[in-house]
């Protein structure tokens, strides 16, 4: 304990935690696309989107080894805890680096210093926003955008996404997850000192590549629902869905 | 060639200093930065005024004292060059050129172009060394080194320890700096007993003397008048993990059979 102490006192530490959070989290991110793809997969024969399946089986996974909800519930504590801690080392590494240049240059040049990674800070502000955003909208329902009905996710995507400014803002969020990534994934290899000379094209290369695959599964769901590529969904019991 | 210079003026630690402009029109493309910057100060004399203050040794690339932020570039444009080797005929005709200290918190600056690297010194001072034996001399190559990492330890100690990074670094860290003293040793074999202490320590130090956090931004690497490479900072980090969570390992005391 006292050695996690001790790292998590350093900046290098502080680097590092960053580093493992964002692995954390872009773990989800992986979970969460190939989730959403599901949209895209039909429904049952008893008419129920393959999705709206999906997300009940989230809410009992697990079970009956755990109890139901316990898997998801553990999921998003992990998660919440892995942003927070995300959030906290870099607010504070941030904040110790703010004091080592007290005066400005004149005129300054970048040589090698890409633009999503000078714009971490602000891509990563926007994304904790969306965030909270997200959930409130899909999650919880309480910002509403379109019709909403707890379970019904097809239809709930279908009736937010169906308009161009809630389609358009998601896909901009998006873009800018891709932005934050594509400087983070990259980091993150660098941070944990795995990457090298002989392997860093590679690796940068890979990043980028897993992080344009990534952002166009996620972009795919809003604009082909603003574009009318889907199908409307049939009508459908709630308690045909299993748990209910 | 006629140029305009745009100069860093502060009389001391504690003025608060301001951008003087002056125009020099004797400049001979041969002449090397440096030896611009004395034309200037032979005319500054000879009107009655303070000459630029600024640091400098060698003038063949590797003491690494001469220390200027030139248009907004550690040392200049030119890249894997000191100030001193950088000549005039890399300047256009009629050119306007900002010199400037490097900008850091740990390197307070003297006076006028001068900063104080003492921080630099108290790194090295908290790890930079080896523990050696002072009796009879070792044969020559009697410890065998694998040739890979013999040269890349020799890369990582092509640092003159200038403190371009610093002032390159957006974050003002001193991260490449201290990767390449802590990976110069920590490589070879002579360097291993306190490789572990002297990574942690030489971090510790960095740290206390206010140098910012390294945000992988690859700004150090390519303003480096030497070009030591990021990869010392994954090393580094790598060996700074290892000490804080794995090593040194006490590993004696009686064990149990089952």
């Amino acid at each position: 304990m006292n050695r996690i102490q001790t790292l998590y006192n350093s900046i290098i530490g502080k680097k590092v935690i960053a580093a493992v959070t964002g692995l954390i989290l872009f773990g989800f991110l992986l979970g969460h696309v190939a989730g959403n793809l599901k949209v895209f997969t039909g429904s049952t024969e008893a008419g129920i989107p393959h999705i709206d399946e999906y997300g009940q089986f989230l809410k009992v996974a697990g079970e009956p080894l755990v109890p139901a909800g316990a898997l998801l519930w553990g999921a998003r504590l992990v998660l919440l805890f892995s942003i927070l801690l995300h959030i906290t080392v870099v607010v504070q590494l941030a904040m110790f680096s703010a004091k080592s240049r007290p005066v400005a240059y004149v005129k300054s040049k970048k040589k090698a210093a890409s633009l999503p990674a000078l714009w971490m800070m602000f891509s990563g502000s926007l994304i904790a926003g969306f965030i909270v955003f997200h959930i409130l909208h899909f999650t919880t329902g309480t910002i509403q955008l379109g019709e909403f009905e707890h379970g019904y996710v097809y239809n709930n995507l279908r009736s937010s996404f169906s308009n161009p400014f809630v389609a358009g803002g998601y896909i901009f969020v998006m873009l800018v997850i891709g932005i934050h990534l594509n400087h983070g994934v990259w980091s993150m290899f660098q941070t944990l000192g795995i990457d090298n000379p002989d392997r860093n094209k590679f690796l940068r290369t890979a990043s980028t590549a897993v992080t344009v695959a990534i952002i166009l599964g996620f972009i795919a769901v809003p604009a082909s629902f603003l574009f009318g590529a889907m199908p409307e969904a049939a009508n459908y019991a709630h308690d045909l869905l299993t748990g209910h | 060639m006629r140029i305009k210079l745009h100069v860093w003026r502060q009389s001391s630690r504690s003025d608060k200093g301001h951008m003087e402009t002056y125009e020099l029109d004797n400049v001979v493309a041969e002449m090397s930065f440096l030896e611009m910057m004395d034309t200037l100060n032979e005319k500054l004399t000879v009107e009655g005024k303070e000459p630029v203050a600024f640091d400098h040794d060698c003038r063949e690339g590797v003491c690494g004292m001469c220390s200027m932020v030139i248009n907004g570039e550690a040392h200049g444009p030119k890249s894997k060059t000191t100030t001193c080797q950088l000549y005039m005929r890399h300047f256009d005709d009629g050119a306007e050129i900002f010199i400037e200290p490097w900008r850091a918190s740990a390197f307070p600056v003297v006076r006028d172009l001068v900063v104080d690297r003492s921080a630099f010194d108290r790194i090295i001072q908290a790890g930079g060394y080896i523990s050696n034996h002072s009796g009879p001399k070792p044969d020559p190559n009697s410890i065998p080194i694998e040739p890979n990492l013999a040269e890349t330890a020799l890369d990582a100690a092509t640092c003159i320890g200038c403190g371009a990074c610093v002032a390159a670094c957006p974050n003002g860290s001193a991260m490449l700096f201290t990767s390449a003293k802590v990976s110069h040793l920590g490589m070879l074999p002579q360097g291993q007993p306190e490789r572990f202490d002297r990574a942690k320590s030489m971090v510790s130090q960095m740290e206390s003397e206010g140098f910012g956090s390294c945000r992988n931004y690859a700004e150090c690497e390519a303003q480096c008048p030497k070009g030591i490479s990021i990869a010392f900072i994954g090393r580094l980090n790598s060996d700074f993990l290892k000490a804080s969570l794995v090593e040194p390992i006490d590993r004696r005391g009686d064990m149990k059979a089952q």
